[in-house]
């Protein structure tokens, strides 16, 4: 439907300037004779989008445990998977799941975001910078694919977000001071309807003074959360009553439990059971209304018409452009876009010589230190070798001193045998017996015995 | 003690014949009797700290507890202005009296608790403030006219932990770590009624299970005495399976069954405040006000006072060994020195004996050797 809308919207545009041009033609009302048929203009808009098939995107922005989970499956009476998380998450993540839903003929595509571990640390200052960025990433999304030469908008998986659900915790006195500072930072971005969670721990009175002193606290801070259209006067009625009730005062179940006779959806309590579908226990039913029966479609047109046109202007004007010059001459997008894509190539031209200059310098540095290291390197070779060298020679020294020991040892014996050989001849001829025979073989052993030790 | 058991002195009859207990009969079995009137002459005085987030029910809780209002005139900041809030301490002393027993409650508020966006160390504040009573008391305590020692210290601290979630928080975990070895601390799940049973359960098996898993020392019930009866230990037992306590608490008095009770009035029911199956308010009065009061001041007294004053002394010593100066705010009693010069004795001796263990060794080896 809205690419729809954005199809009309360029079209009247056109008719507009045409019109505008020719300022002396007046508009005439023209009655009809009788039954054109153009009257069937809205069906075929319908049937065109049932074909295409809607896209819908809700954001739940709660602390952890409240009870987010357990309204989406109770809204769309289905069990989306969703593991419990944990409550020391450092930071606050965003965990989007996309369903294919369909009822009757019309087929949704249902993307439901939660926001995992909100409120959950002890400085929460930065809660709200992770659901900022998500949903401006999906607008940028969006802006690409507009501004894409060729571009294919109604094939497009719309991921803007609709409706964000604040899920404020039942304390019973007022907001909480991170509620409000959250809420502050995305009145701006999206639809916020805010609902009080687990409202079954709010009695009725409770209830009423809890309600109006959110509402008063909202207003007084300039928080501006999404009002039901009343413009429209088939819906403008309920609208108005349904504005009155907000925030919505919600329970979520999927246990049945036996009421009566029948199952309904409730909470079990020892002092009774809360319905999830009876008015008087809580506003589920309201809620359920107006989110999906009612107004979801208008949701859609708001995100599309209010809040995508200020991020797309904002963005644009971030960029350098500007609808109308300083001489009040319309600039046209080529034009700017010309402009910009020269400086930006220049710009670009200029980081790459940064960066070979860099490289550049980088390069004889290293170098440079590698020579020097391998001067060292040398150095240290050359000195390794010298020792090398010195030590060689020391050896060679102490080898030839004893030889030359030997030598001298060697000639001694010799000297002191031929001695003894001699000393023996003299005196054999008096000593034959086993006397001299023991003495012959006495010496030589006890002289061969030290001779062997000394080579040892 | 659940039963009042008055003992009733008895006056030795002179009949005849004495039996032999009557014989040994001294009469010290008065003794509770005596302690009980002097104790309801004296007084007693009791400090509550109630701590956690705003909304959670603390106020109307203590309400509930001790069947009065405290709170007549409060002012409640709104959420723009709590943005930034810091924590105060606000006290409310009360004297109430039942029964010819008068009790001194002082109820310690910490308003401003974890409302903040950043709540950086935001039980700072509290933990000065038990800090501060304990520094009090030990200077009275050490002063040299002790007749009228007023007790301000901290005997119990009341933790609310929402029920929204699924657990404990980083917050909560925080808090009762900074606070655990200073105060009695009993961590309660606050606005119960919006549990159901099956829930209510689930949670506290997961609270006692990450009390555990982060060392947290909460109060923990004494064991009752092996003489008790059979009943007495069932209920005990039952207490300390119970913690924490899923509590509700009420300002308003409801029509429920016949009978006006303290309750909240739902369209599709009424919570009484007091029905053992809807909370288990009962419990933890019981607990607090009927059976372990004392034992709550008891506990303050022998363990974290005796912490505190151990730690202050200690570090008041060390700081006199270093700047080596006679003068100190306190007078310390000769007992602090004696301790610093028996440890080092202590430590010359320990080394003398290992020498001496040492040597004997030595001489066992030398005539195990000679042997062989």
């Amino acid at each position: 439907m809205c690419r729809g809308a954005v199809l009309m919207k360029a079209d009247l545009s056109c008719t507009l300037l045409t019109m505008a041009a020719n300022e002396h033609e007046e508009k005439r009302n023209l009655e009809l004779g009788g039954h054109v048929g153009f009257d069937s203009l809205p069906d075929q808009l319908v049937s065109k989008s049932v074909a295409q098939g809607f896209c819908f995107n809700i954001l739940c922005v709660g602390e952890t445990g409240i009870g987010k989970s357990t309204l989406m499956n109770t809204l769309f009476n289905t069990t989306f998977e969703n593991e419990e998380a944990s409550h020391y998450q450092s930071e606050v993540q965003l965990r989007p799941q996309t369903y294919d839903l369909q009822e009757s003929n019309v087929n949704l595509k249902l993307t439901v975001v939660h926001t995992v571990g909100f409120g959950d640390q002890i400085n929460k200052g930065q809660s709200h910078k992770p659901i900022l960025d998500y949903i401006d990433a999906q607008f940028e999304r969006y802006l690409e694919e507009e501004l894409k030469i060729r571009r294919s908008l109604f094939n497009c998986h719309d991921t803007r977000i609709h409706i964000c659900l604040y899920f404020i915790a039942p304390t019973g006195h007022s907001l909480k001071s991170l509620d409000l500072v959250t809420m502050k930072k995305l009145d701006s971005k999206v639809n916020i309807i805010p609902v009080i969670a687990k409202a079954d721990t709010v009695s009725k009175s409770e209830l009423d003074k809890l309600k109006i002193k959110i509402m008063s606290e909202l207003v007084s801070n300039g928080v501006q959360i999404y009002q039901f259209p009343t413009e429209d006067e088939a819906v403008a009625e309920i609208n108005t009553s349904m504005n009155t009730h907000l925030p919505f005062a919600v329970v979520g179940s999927v246990e049945d439990v036996k009421v009566g006779n029948k199952m309904v959806k409730a909470r079990l309590y020892p002092w009774g059971s809360v319905q999830v579908e009876n008015e008087n226990h809580c506003d589920f039913v309201k809620l359920r209304e107006m989110l999906l029966r009612v107004n979801m479609e208008d949701l859609r047109e708001q995100t599309h018409a209010r809040h995508y046109e200020l991020y797309r202007r904002c963005k644009l004007e971030e960029m350098g452009f500007k609808d109308t010059g300083p001489d009040s001459q319309s600039f046209s997008l080529q034009e700017t876009y010309e402009a910009k894509r020269k400086e930006f190539l220049v710009d670009l031209q200029r980081k790459e010589e940064e960066m070979r200059q860099m490289f550049v310098s980088k390069v004889k540095e290293t170098e440079a230190e590698l020579k020097e290291k391998e001067k060292e390197l040398h150095e240290r070779f050359e000195q390794l070798k010298r020792m090398h060298q010195d030590e060689k020679k020391n050896l060679e020294e102490k080898r030839r001193d004893l030889e030359e020991e030997m030598n001298a040892f060697n000639r001694r014996k010799v000297a002191a045998e031929t001695l003894m050989g001699q000393a023996l001849q003299g005196c054999s001829q008096p000593f034959k017996k086993d006397k001299d025979k023991k003495n012959f073989f006495s010496l030589p052993s006890a002289c061969s015995l030290t001779s062997g030790r000394n080579l040892n | 003690m659940s039963s009042n058991i008055r003992y009733k002195s008895r006056i030795p009859v002179k009949t005849g014949e004495e039996t032999a207990e009557e014989k040994q009969y001294v009469g010290f079995a008065t003794l509770p009797n005596q302690v009980h009137r002097k104790s309801v002459k004296k007084g007693f005085d009791f400090t509550l700290m109630v701590a956690g987030e705003s909304g959670m029910g603390k106020s109307t809780l203590v309400n509930s507890l001790f069947l009065t209002d405290l709170y007549k005139e409060r002012k409640l900041l709104n959420a723009e202005e709590r943005i930034n809030q810091t924590v105060e301490i606000i006290k409310h002393t009360v004297d109430i009296e039942e029964k010819g027993v008068k009790l001194k409650l002082t109820i310690v508020d910490t308003p401003g608790f974890g409302d903040a966006v950043n709540n950086n160390e935001c039980w700072k504040p509290i933990t000065d403030y038990i800090d501060q009573q304990f520094e009090q008391y030990f200077r009275d305590e050490s002063g040299l006219n002790r007749k009228n020692i007023q007790d301000n210290r901290v005997h119990c601290c009341l933790y609310f932990i929402p029920p929204f979630g699924h657990g404990l928080r980083p917050v909560d975990v925080e808090f009762m770590k900074a606070l655990h070895e200073k105060v009695n601390i009993i961590p309660l799940i606050a606005k119960a009624d919006c549990l159901t049973p099956n829930e209510i359960k689930k949670l506290k098996d997961r609270i006692r299970e990450e009390i555990d898993k982060f060392g947290i020392k909460v109060y923990q019930f004494p064991e009752c005495d092996s003489d008790e009866d059979e009943e007495f230990k069932q209920l005990d037992k039952e207490l300390k399976e119970c913690t924490p306590f899923a509590v509700i608490g009420s300002n308003t008095v409801v029509e429920a069954r016949g009978q006006r009770v303290r309750g909240r009035l739902y369209p599709w029911g009424i919570v009484e405040v007091e029905n053992q199956s809807h909370c288990d308010f009962v419990k933890l009065r019981n607990m607090l006000i009927r059976s372990h009061m004392h034992d709550l001041k008891d506990v303050t007294c022998d363990v974290h006072y005796e912490n505190y004053r151990a730690q202050c002394i200690q570090e008041m010593t060390s700081k006199l060994a270093q700047d080596n100066r006679m003068e100190s705010p306190i007078p310390i009693l000769p007992l602090s020195t004696p301790d610093v010069e028996t440890e080092k004795l202590i430590k010359l001796k320990d080394e003398e004996l290992k020498r001496m263990q040492e040597m004997l060794n030595k001489m066992q080896q030398q005539m195990h050797d000679k042997e062989q």
